[in-house]
């Protein structure tokens, strides 16, 4: 089974990385971007015994920090 | 007994060495090499330290690996018995991502890596670490980071500054931390992490011996003579 975990971090905290995303693609000549925040996208194969209580917990405790990261999980095939 | 301190190393540290050699020049202990992979740490320690580095590449998050690494669950185990923890730079991400410290440690706001001497002013004299130092010292110490952006929500915040929690601010902005806070001390009040690296600020070769007070004063803490 492929699952995507998609991890954003949440609002109110500083994206430094998309800002300097944001701040390139305007000096490319790119305009009428309000915001840019950058996340990051797992993908993970895994056997289709693997339940969802054990992807959420794969989440919980390393793919994401529960502080300042959310996370998504999408189950693909 | 002598000083007994333990020092961590994962793959990827690079300040492992600088840190034992403060360690036992300054307390005149015995400090154990202690390598991640290993599942208990030595027996009767005063002291762990989780020293600055780049552990596992930074991949994912800096530190996250690390905190999920066998020997934090024996590090985790002797905070929970009041044994002192202090983690620097690279450690202090692992404490974060341990769940040992609260918050975590973000991409500088400038996204430069920040390599340079920094002032620092002592935030509590009232602890193991900091004993030594008086409230509002100025002191002066290097950081070396990419990821040293202290954040935590406001109320995560505003506890910490009211306990007394915060051991040591910028003097002024360096990576855009939360209120300046270049290191934070847990509830208990045995485990420390900051940015700044104090094991390399020892002896006026190093530019400056203000890191040395320290370890100094977590000798003196936890009351065993060299």
């Amino acid at each position: 089974m492929k699952v995507r975990v998609h991890v954003s971090l949440k609002n109110g905290v500083l994206d430094p990385q998309g800002r300097a995303i944001h701040h390139a693609l305007e000096g490319m000549g790119f305009a009428g971007i309000n915001d840019v925040r950058a996340g990051r996208l797992i993908e993970l194969d895994v056997a289709s015994t693997v339940t969802d209580e054990a992807l959420d917990e794969m989440c919980r405790k390393l793919l994401a920090n529960m502080v300042i990261e959310n996370y998504r999980i999408e189950k693909v095939a | 007994m002598a000083f007994t301190a333990a020092v961590i190393t994962f793959p990827g540290s690079n300040c492992d060495r600088d840190m034992a050699v403060a360690i036992e020049e300054i307390t005149g202990g015995t400090v154990h090499r202690v390598w991640h992979g290993d599942a208990a740490l030595p027996d009767g320690l005063d002291f762990i330290a989780l020293p600055g580095g780049f552990s596992y590449g930074d991949y994912l998050r800096s530190g996250a690996m690390a905190a999920r690494s066998p020997i934090m669950q024996a590090v985790i185990a002797a905070a929970a018995r009041g044994v002192a923890v202090l983690g620097v730079c690279n450690g202090f991400q692992v404490l974060t991502e341990a769940g040992l410290l609260p918050g975590a440690l973000l991409r500088n706001a400038g996204q430069r890596f920040i390599c340079r001497n920094v002032s620092l002013t002592v935030g509590t004299s009232q602890s193991i670490f900091t004993g030594g130092y008086f409230k509002d010292q100025k002191i002066v110490i290097p950081v070396a980071h990419h990821d040293g952006n202290y954040y935590a929500d406001a109320e995560t915040l505003d506890r910490l500054e009211g306990e007394g929690r915060v051991a040591f601010r910028y003097a002024e902005p360096v990576n855009g931390s939360q209120r300046d806070i270049a290191g934070v001390i847990n509830e208990a009040g045995n485990v420390l992490g900051m940015m700044p690296h104090p094991e390399r600020m020892i002896e006026d070769a190093q530019g400056g011996s203000d890191g040395r007070i320290l370890f100094e004063s977590v000798l003196r803490a936890v009351g065993v003579s060299a």
